[in-house]
């Protein structure tokens, strides 16, 4: 199922994660699921809480703030939809450490920042059977 | 019975319900019972035997790790929430020269 987001929405995202560099940086996707796409109508920045010396290359939410946000969009009659973070000089694709963190049903949004500039946005989804990541297509959007 | 708010990525396994009612004296057993009702949840929260290590179980507001985890007694009508800890990262470990673009 595609993965819809405005441009002015991944303009946030870019902004938030070049601003994060050289550490990763990531946040939450609020939105709706229909038939026909996942679409992200809003994105909240949550701080990196994995330890600093590790953030170059790790990103972690406190549960605290998944449940609060998870209120937020069930309030709201949203969805949260996934989340969003940044691979530092490095490409926009899974690790095997998102792998083992991920859950199926989820949006992720990674985002590759090459020096402090976001290059390339790329939406993923766990296989039911955790095995693997597979690329879902991207739309962005100008309404 | 007592109650276990599941997390939204997961509900697409418990029918899309965010509530469902299991029955158990402890929090294992509770989780147990909501993996017997609603079997596909269970490779998502289990590895093996073992709870994931990024699948947190709070009891009310507390975290059941600063309970007695698994073997913390439950009442009748009380309120269990699965929440996951998110984390992501890179491949590799090598630090990369930080060479801002201006």
């Amino acid at each position: 199922m595609p993965v819809r987001i405005n441009q002015d929405l991944q303009a946030r995202i870019f902004h938030h994660l070049e601003q994060t560099w050289p550490n990763e940086g990531g946040g939450f996707l609020l939105g709706e699921v229909s038939q026909d796409a996942a679409t992200v109508r809003e994105c909240i920045a949550v701080e990196n809480v994995f330890e600093a010396a590790e953030q170059y290359h790790r990103y972690a939410m406190t549960p605290q703030d998944w449940m609060r946000l998870e209120d937020e969009a069930d309030r709201r009659g949203l969805t949260l939809l996934g989340y969003y973070h940044s691979h530092p000089d490095s490409p926009a694709i899974p690790s095997d450490y998102d792998r083992e963190h991920a859950l199926p049903n989820f949006v992720y949004l990674i985002t590759e920042v090459q020096a402090g500039a976001a290059q390339e946005m790329l939406a993923w989804r766990l296989r039911t059977d955790r095995s693997r990541f597979d690329s879902e297509t991207l739309e962005v959007v100008c309404d | 019975m007592v109650t276990i708010r599941i997390p939204s990525p997961l509900r697409a396994y418990t029918g899309e319900q965010a509530v469902v009612e299991v029955d158990g004296a402890t929090i294992g057993a509770a989780l147990e019972d909501l993996t017997v009702r609603y079997p596909e949840l269970r490779q998502h929260l289990y590895e093996g035997q073992e709870l994931r290590n990024f699948v947190n179980v709070f009891l009310g507001e507390e975290d059941i790790r600063f309970l007695d985890g698994l073997d913390t007694g439950l009442d009748a009508g009380d309120s269990l929430r699965i929440i996951p800890s998110i984390a992501g990262g890179r491949a590799g470990r090598e630090r990369v020269p930080p060479l801002r673009q201006e």
